[in-house]
């Protein structure tokens, strides 16, 4: 109980903080953030107030940390050599379609 | 766009072989695969690919190498996939507010400590965590999945996306982003190592 107590004064001191401060942003603001920064598209006075944030904040460095970890394993799940393949695609299939690209020439 | 290249077990077209039938044969592996990601349907996916030649031949002629002939296929299989996924609508009504990160009444992130986050080989070298990736994106609703697919796997850029989707770009932006963040929640137990292999 005294942990929480503890815990929820420190969460509101760091609230106050990121709002009061100059130059600070609250987490929330920091979420807004994350994509531009990826992409390189914050401007100069956005990108000093995302990594002051970044510094003074755990649970954000940890959230992008494995938001960054995400997007990588989402990319690799679908381009390493494991991906699934079809090996197995039917003649019929591609029958079908140069039937259709010769009616089509036909029909020109 | 992200070259790739993929296996496939199809009988190439020889150099002697009908110049359609040599395209058809090169590519219908790969434009299947891309087709199916965005499906989910190996069925469709195979409509959607057979659309994807047909308005490949009608172009064809004003190709002229401005591209890539993959990339221009690329796009084009994406289109009619894209089509097909207009006219049976799967799941672009779900919300994924639940899967978005939280924070408490002063604004700061509620996020549990992260000890450890595995990292990509990890993962990768497990094919039922490969699996369960996968599932994880396959369960976003539509218009995040898509707009996460055709961005982090498909390579494309924010502009195409948009463009593709009749969005704008901001849109593309916020829905990519919750979608990243809810991928991140739903994979968080792989994440963290916590799922017994």
């Amino acid at each position: 109980m005294k942990e929480h107590k503890k815990s929820r004064i420190g969460r509101r001191l760091k609230g106050l903080m990121f709002r009061r401060i100059h130059g600070m942003i609250t987490c929330r603001e920091f979420e807004e953030f994350i994509n531009n920064f990826l992409d390189g598209e914050l401007s100069k006075r956005e990108r000093s107030r995302f990594g002051r944030h970044l510094r003074i904040c755990r649970e954000c460095r940890q959230y992008l940390q494995a938001y960054q970890r995400t997007i990588e394993i989402g990319r690799a799940v679908f381009t390493s050599p494991d991906e699934p393949v079809p090996d197995d695609v039917p003649e019929s299939l591609i029958d079908t379609i140069l039937k259709l690209r010769a009616d089509n020439k036909t029909g020109d | 766009m992200m070259e790739r290249q993929q296996p496939t077990n199809v009988p190439p077209g020889n150099p002697g072989a009908n110049p359609a039938e040599t395209l058809v044969r090169n590519n219908i592996g790969w434009m299947i695969s891309v087709a199916q990601r965005l499906l989910g349907d190996r069925a469709l996916a195979e409509d959607a690919v057979q659309d994807a030649f047909i308005s490949a031949f009608r172009g064809l002629d004003d190709f002229e190498n401005r591209a890539s002939l993959k990339t221009w296929l690329h796009r084009i299989t994406v289109n009619a996939a894209l089509m097909k996924l207009r006219k049976i609508k799967r799941r672009s009504e779900q919300s994924i507010d639940v899967y978005q990160p939280e924070f408490d009444e002063y604004e700061c992130r509620i996020e549990a400590p992260w000890k450890h986050i595995e990292s990509v080989e990890d993962i990768l070298e497990n094919e039922q965590r490969r699996t369960q990736v996968r599932a994880a994106i396959d369960q976003l609703p539509d218009n995040y999945r898509i707009v996460l697919l055709l961005r982090d796997i498909e390579g494309y850029s924010t502009n195409e996306v948009a463009q593709m989707l009749e969005l704008s770009g901001s849109n593309v932006k916020i829905r990519l982003h919750r979608a990243r963040a809810a991928l991140k929640k739903l994979i968080e137990p792989i994440l963290r190592g916590k799922l017994p292999s």
